[in-house]
C-alpha cells in the first residue's frame, strides 16, 4: 500500500494534548515538516514557553528546553551563543511573547539573534483559563474583560510584526493565518523560509500565526475558524512585514 | 617563581572564570560589580568566548539557563537588587538541575539601598532565594586570592552536583586590590550527555522544570533533597583560626572575617583567648565542625554586615548550649577593628567576672 500521509520524523509518536479544534496541532505539524524537509532535526534545539504549548517538548522529536514565562528568546540566545552552528527556535504564545516577554523578544530581535520564533497568536491566555492577552481585540469578552476589552481600561492590542519591523536586526517577519487550507499552505511556506534564513545565517526571523482557542473563546472549532477570519484578520493583517531577501 | 599579579576582586572573578574553562558570560550593569563585565568584555573575545550584555538581569539569568542547558560552563554576576531579579531563573536552574555560577557582589538594601558593602543577602543566598524547596551551593571568599579559588570550585561543584553555585562576596571585596597567583590550573571539564546539543545519533533530550503530576513533582523534590543531603555530607567548608585554646569563638565570613581576624590579633596580644570560626561554604552550612567547636568554648560572638541572619544558623547548631552575642552593622557601614576588639574584651571581662 502506498503511503500518502505520515507523521513527520520531527514529531514524537504521541497524541497531542491540545483541546479539540485548537490550531497548535497544525502549527506543530508545520514546524515538524519544515525540520524534516530541511534535514535539520538532528541539529535543532527548540525552546518551549509557558502557556498551552508548555508541553511542546513532549511532541517535538528534537532537543528541547523549557523556558520560564516570556523568557524563551533569552534562553534561545544562550543556546545559540553556545552552539552558533545549531538551529534554534522558540515556540511562544501571545501572552508569553507580547506581555511578560516583551523585553526579551524586542531585544533578541534588536540583536539580530539568528533564531526563529514561532509565534501563535490566539488573542487570549489559554492555559490559565481565558484571560485578556495583550493581543485581545477591543470589545472581546474574556475571563478578565467580562464586559469586553475597553480602550479606556486596557489600552490597545499590540501588533507584534508591526512593532518589530522597525528593528534593524530583523531579517524576516511574516503574519500568516491557520483558518483555512489556503492560508495554512502559505503559513507552511513562511515557516520554511524563516528556518532557511536561519540556516543561511541571515538573522532574526519570526512567523506570527493567527490561531484559535475554541475552549476559551466559547465556540465550536468551525465557528472559531470563522471568528478568526472575520474578527482577527481585519486587525492583524496577514503579510510580510520585513524581508531582507 | 611566584607569578603574582595585582588585581581587583571583581576582575579576579572574570579571570578565574576564564581559567576554569568558562567561555560564556551574560550580565546587566550594576554597581559595585561593574569591573567584572568590563574585564570579561575585553578578555572573553581573546579566548573565543562570549560576553553578552543583556537587556535586564531577568534576561541575563535566562540566557544563563539556555547556555547551561546547551552544556556550557556559564557565569553571571550582579549585585543585590539585580540578584533579586534573577531569583526566578535560579529556581528554574535548580529544578532543571543545570550548572551555573552566579556572583553576588553584595551591596546594602533593602530596596535600591546603597552601593557600599553588606552581607544582608545571606538568607536569600542560603535558604533558596526563589520559590520552591531548593538550595544554591554558596561560597564566601575572604580575599581576592580566595575569590579565584571559589570561582573555580564553584564551577566544579556546580558541574558535579548539577546545581547552581553562588559566590557571595561584598562590594569591598569586589573593589579591593590584592596580589594574587592564578597558578598552573587546568579545569576538568565533564561530559554532559544530558545537554541540549542537537540529537544526532541519540534520542532527543528535554530539559524542563515542569512535572505536572504531583506524584512526579514530589518524586522530583525527593530526588533534589537527596542530592542536597549528599552536598551537606561532603562539601562543608570552614576555617578554624586560633581556636585551639579559645574561650571565645567569633563566627564570621567574608570581609567581616578579615576584620575579625585583625581584632582577634589585638585581643590575643592582651592575653584574651579568642579565635575565629570562618564559614567558607555558607550552604552547606559547616555545622559538623561548628558543632564540635562550640563544645570547646565558653561563648560565641557572631559578627555580620546585617541585622543578624547567619546567626540564626549558628543558633540552630548551638541549640542553647552556649551563650551567643551579636554585633552587626547595616546599610553599607562596616565595623572597625576596634569596634570588634572592644566587644571581645567586654565578653572576656564578663566571662572572667571582672564586671557584672
Amino acid at each position: 500500500m502506498k503511503v500518502v500521509y505520515e507523521r513527520p520524523e520531527s514529531l514524537l509518536d504521541v497524541p497531542f494534548t491540545y483541546c479539540p479544534g485548537c490550531t497548535h496541532g497544525i502549527i506543530h505539524r508545520m514546524v515538524a515538516d519544515t525540520l524534516d524537509d530541511l534535514g535539520i532535526r538532528e541539529r535543532t534545539i527548540g525552546v518551549s514557553p509557558v502557556g498551552c504549548s508548555v508541553f511542546a517538548y513532549e511532541f517535538f522529536n528534537c532537543d528541547m528546553v523549557a523556558a520560564a514565562h516570556g523568557r524563551a528568546p533569552a534562553v534561545a540566545t544562550g543556546i545559540k551563543r553556545v552552539h552558533p552552528d545549531k538551529i534554534v527556535f522558540t515556540y511562544q504564545g501571545d501572552g508569553d511573547l507580547a506581555a511578560i516577554g516583551t523585553a526579551e523578544i524586542i531585544h533578541a530581535a534588536a540583536r539580530g539573534e539568528n533564531i526563529t520564533v514561532i509565534f501563535a497568536n490566539n488573542v487570549i491566555y489559554g492555559m490559565t483559563g481565558g484571560q485578556m492577552a495583550p493581543t485581545t481585540l477591543i470589545g472581546q469578552k474574556t475571563d478578565t474583560t467580562p464586559y469586553g476589552r475597553s480602550v479606556e481600561a486596557n489600552g490597545h492590542p499590540i501588533r507584534v510584526c508591526e512593532l518589530l519591523s522597525s528593528l534593524d536586526g530583523v531579517a524576516y517577519l511574516e503574519r500568516v493565518s491557520t483558518h483555512d487550507p489556503k492560508h495554512v499552505l502559505k503559513a507552511q511556506k513562511a515557516i520554511k523560509k524563516a528556518f532557511q534564513y536561519q540556516v543561511d545565517g541571515k538573522g532574526f526571523t519570526l512567523i506570527e500565526l493567527l490561531s484559535t482557542c475554541p475552549s476559551n473563546w466559547g465556540m465550536n472549532p468551525l465557528d472559531s475558524l470563522k471568528w478568526l477570519e472575520e474578527s482577527m484578520l481585519p486587525y492583524y493583517k496577514p503579510g510580510v512585514y520585513k524581508d531582507i531577501g | 617563581m611566584s607569578n603574582k599579579v595585582l588585581m581587583k576582586g571583581n576582575e579576579a572573578i572574570g579571570e578565574a572564570a576564564i581559567t576554569a574553562g568558562c567561555r560564556h558570560f551574560f550580565g546587566y550593569p550594576i554597581t559595585p560589580q561593574s569591573e567584572l563585565p568590563a574585564y570579561l568584555s575585553k578578555h572573553m573575545p581573546k579566548v573565543g568566548g562570549v560576553f553578552l550584555q543583556a537587556e535586564s538581569e531577568v534576561a541575563a539569568i535566562n540566557m544563563v539557563y539556555g547556555a547551561a542547558a546547551a552544556g556550557a560552563r556559564v557565569l553571571t554576576s550582579s549585585s543585590s537588587p539585580g540578584i533579586s531579579l534573577k531569583q526566578e531563573g535560579i529556581s528554574y536552574l535548580a529544578s532543571s538541575e543545570l550548572p551555573a555560577v552566579i556572583c553576588n557582589v553584595m551591596r546594602a538594601g533593602p530596596g535600591l539601598g546603597t552601593i557600599q558593602p553588606a552581607q544582608a543577602d545571606y538568607f536569600q543566598a542560603v535558604k533558596g532565594g526563589g520559590h520552591g524547596d531548593y538550595h544554591n551551593i554558596v561560597l564566601a571568599p575572604e580575599s581576592v586570592q580566595e575569590i579565584i579559588d571559589h570561582v573555580r570550585l564553584g564551577f566544579d561543584l556546580s558541574d558535579k552536583y548539577l546545581n547552581p553555585a553562588m559566590i557571595l562576596l561584598d562590594g569591598a571585596l569586589g573593589q579591593m586590590m590584592e596580589p594574587v597567583d592564578f597558578g598552573d590550573y587546568k579545569p576538568e571539564l565533564q561530559e554532559k550527555p544530558w545537554a541540549a546539543t542537537g540529537c544526532k545519533g541519540r534520542k532527543m533530550n528535554a530539559i524542563t522544570s515542569i512535572h505536572i503530576d504531583p506524584r512526579d513533582m514530589e518524586a522530583h523534590n525527593i530526588k533534589l533533597q537527596e542530592k542536597y543531603s549528599k552536598i551537606r555530607e561532603s562539601e562543608q567548608k570552614c576555617e578554624e583560626w586560633m581556636l585551639e585554646d579559645a574561650e571565645i569563638m567569633v563566627v564570621a565570613y567574608g570581609l567581616c572575617a578579615r576584620i575579625c581576624k585583625s581584632a582577634i590579633r589585638v585581643c590575643r596580644e592582651k592575653g584574651i583567648k579568642v579565635g575565629l570560626f570562618r564559614l567558607i561554604s555558607l550552604w552547606p552550612f559547616p555545622e559538623k565542625k561548628l558543632d564540635k567547636a562550640i563544645d570547646k568554648v565558653k561563648e560565641v560572638f557572631v559578627v555580620e554586615l546585617s541585622a543578624g541572619q547567619m546567626i540564626e544558623d549558628v543558633k540552630l547548631v548551638d541549640n542553647g548550649r552556649k551563650p551567643i552575642t551579636f554585633h552587626g552593622r547595616m546599610g553599607g557601614m562596616t565595623p572597625s577593628v576596634e569596634d570588634i576588639s572592644d566587644r571581645i574584651e567586654l565578653i572576656h571581662d564578663r566571662i572572667t567576672q571582672k564586671v557584672g
